[in-house]
């Protein structure tokens, strides 16, 4: 069995067993593989580095080279129970067009990402007057990969705005649960499943 | 064309039993096999072709229970001494860094077969073989192939050989599309397939292409129309520039000026005439007058006459790829390269996002490499890890 980090752990603990799963932003694979293994998941994959991918695929896992910017489009609608995109709605260039996309090739979407919003992020802004750099976020500004970032309430306002509904929802802070009234201040992780309104 | 087995090994194609496992003595397995199977085969052209003669290859023993077949399909001028010496050329097999004791098909795990794809001249028909109408050389009138057709022909030397299914096809460019169209003919007899640096379709630059290296073979004076085996004076000038144009495309820009540059050929200054200068010049001759050797020029004509009319798409009632690969539950590995601009990554997303919508499973890699088209064949540690990765994956399955 492979011990997972704790974000993925929780994304794992939302996915039904032995459901269609796309991992989208697999990196080498261990979700899918837990999920795999674990939960008697069908899953796929997309990563878009090459090294992830070589990996993944040594595993045994189904995974492609790609991007979820642009290579949802080939999969059809309703194609998976589940489309997860944990860690990545941050890189991509449009995070709202993704999520249109999870929730057209799935009937589920689970998506996780680093938020904003957390208590430490608003103090280093605030009394550095730098753009914020953390554990979690280890990189300068100019050459981060992570150019949409977003709050809890950010991430609400969208799926509200998209008539989504959230399902579940899980945060974590230092990988312990945080409370949603207070995820917006609290949690360094969020994680949502959200289906079609 | 050499003839490997002198005693031209003639059976027939009724003959399917399994293979008797323990039996070494087996004269359908081992190196330099030869078969002529009785047929016939329905082309795609309408055309029939019968007795159909194949000449192959195997390494290692069909399991008992025949789950461990792997077919390589080779490339247009490639042929089935994927792992054992070049009869002509005395050069080890085209293949020996993915096939062969400890390589990602292993004859200690795998069986696996290698056939001369129809249409070349390794063994198999093709258009220098005798036309049983005339008892003369086909030449021109040997009927055009598909790649199709060159997978029908497999299959029925499997048949002959006593393998249904296949734990895997492999097979890189020319050999990935007979390998895709092996997974949309007959999905159940494929388990997984591996696909590298190839197309499901032929695009206008690379039937433009061929057309160059079909225009320098029959502008050669001695193709004479095709016939010109009873002379036994090939148009070689012609087939040797084919290969020399051929050639450029399976390297890369970046490899060329790597390799070669502007350097000059065994001399110091440029000769201010039309002798190879460059080493690049030189190159290229040398390569198309060691092609002529071991390769027939009508063969060369009909194999990427079947490639250009290669189109997996077009064949679909709604012209779609993915049709081709509806309900399949073959495991698809495909591969492609980042300076291969013969079969570029592109050709490969169009194959991943069809197989995406056919909802398959599918892996597809592509490879950083300079090496061009040429990778597959080259040593490229990653195409083997990950070969090797996806084909154990598919056996603990």
């Amino acid at each position: 069995m492979i011990r997972l980090r704790p974000d993925l752990a929780a994304v794992a603990a939302m996915v039904p067993p032995g459901s269609r799963v796309l991992d989208i932003g697999c990196g080498d694979g261990a979700l899918m593989a837990a999920l795999r293994d674990d939960k008697g998941v069908d899953a796929r994959g997309i990563e878009l580095s090459r090294e992830g991918v070589s990996a993944a695929v040594t595993r045994g896992l189904s995974v492609v080279q790609g991007d979820a910017d642009t290579d949802l489009g080939g999969y059809p609608a309703d194609a998976f129970d589940v489309a997860i995109l944990s860690q990545t709605l941050q890189a991509t260039m449009r995070p709202d067009h993704v999520l249109d996309e999870l929730l057209r090739i799935g009937q589920r979407a689970i998506v996780s990402f680093p938020n904003f919003g957390h208590w430490r992020v608003r103090l280093a802004l605030l009394a550095g007057g730098r753009m914020p750099m953390t554990s979690a976020l280890p990189v300068e500004w100019y050459e981060t990969t992570n150019i949409h970032f977003c709050t809890v309430d950010d991430f609400r306002a969208l799926v509200a705005t998209k008539g989504y509904v959230v399902e579940q929802e899980q945060f974590l802070s230092r990988d312990r649960p945080v409370a949603g009234l207070f995820a917006n201040l609290l949690a360094e992780n969020a994680i949502f499943m959200l289906r079609r309104g | 064309m050499t003839p490997i087995l002198s005693d031209g090994l003639l059976l027939c194609a009724t003959r399917s039993t399994a293979p008797n496992v323990a039996d070494g003595d087996d004269q359908r397995f081992g190196l330099n096999r030869r078969v002529t199977l009785v047929g016939p085969l329905r082309l795609d052209s309408g055309a029939v072709l019968g007795p159909v003669e194949i000449a192959y290859e195997t390494y290692g023993s069909l399991s008992a229970e025949g789950s461990n077949a792997i077919l390589v399909c080779h490339a247009l001028t490639l042929d089935q001494h994927v792992a054992s010496v070049h009869p002509v050329t005395g050069k080890p097999g085209w293949w020996t860094r993915m096939v062969g004791e400890g390589k990602p098909l292993d004859p200690a795990r795998h069986f696996i077969v290698c056939a001369n794809v129809l249409g070349s001249c390794m063994g198999s028909s093709g258009p220098a073989s005798l036309d049983p109408a005339t008892g003369a050389p086909f030449g021109m009138r040997f009927p055009v192939l598909t790649i199709r057709d060159m997978v029908r022909a497999q299959a029925m030397l499997l048949d002959h050989l006593g393998v249904g299914a296949l734990a895997a096809v492999v097979g890189g460019s020319m050999g990935g599309m007979q390998t895709l169209e092996w997974a949309a003919t007959y999905p159940e007899r494929v388990r997984s397939a591996v696909v590298i640096a190839a197309a499901a379709s032929h695009s206008a630059q690379n039937i433009a292409f061929h057309e160059v290296g079909r225009q320098a073979i029959m502008a050669d004076p001695k193709w004479r129309g095709g016939d010109y085996y009873a002379a036994n004076d090939p148009p070689g000038a012609g087939l040797a520039v084919a290969r020399m144009a051929a050639h450029i495309t399976y390297l890369s820009e970046a490899g060329l000026t790597e390799k070669f540059g502007r350097r000059l050929q065994s001399r110091d200054a440029l000769g201010f005439g039309f002798d190879a200068d460059f080493q690049i010049e030189s190159y290229l001759r040398h390569q198309g007058i060691s092609f002529v050797e071991r390769f027939d020029a009508n063969s060369y004509l009909y194999i990427t006459r079947a490639m250009d009319y290669f189109d997996m798409a077009a064949a679909m009632p709604d012209g779609r790829l993915a049709t081709a690969f509806q309900g399949t539950n073959t495991r698809f590995c495909v591969v492609s390269f980042t300076s291969d601009w013969l079969y570029p990554t592109i050709e490969s997303r169009h194959i991943v996002h069809a197989l995406n919508a056919a909802r398959a499973h599918v892996s597809f890699v592509e490879i950083e490499t300079a090496l061009g088209h040429d990778a597959f064949l080259l040593d490229v540690p990653e195409l083997h890890r990950v070969v090797d990765g996806f084909l154990r994956a598919g056996e603990g399955r």
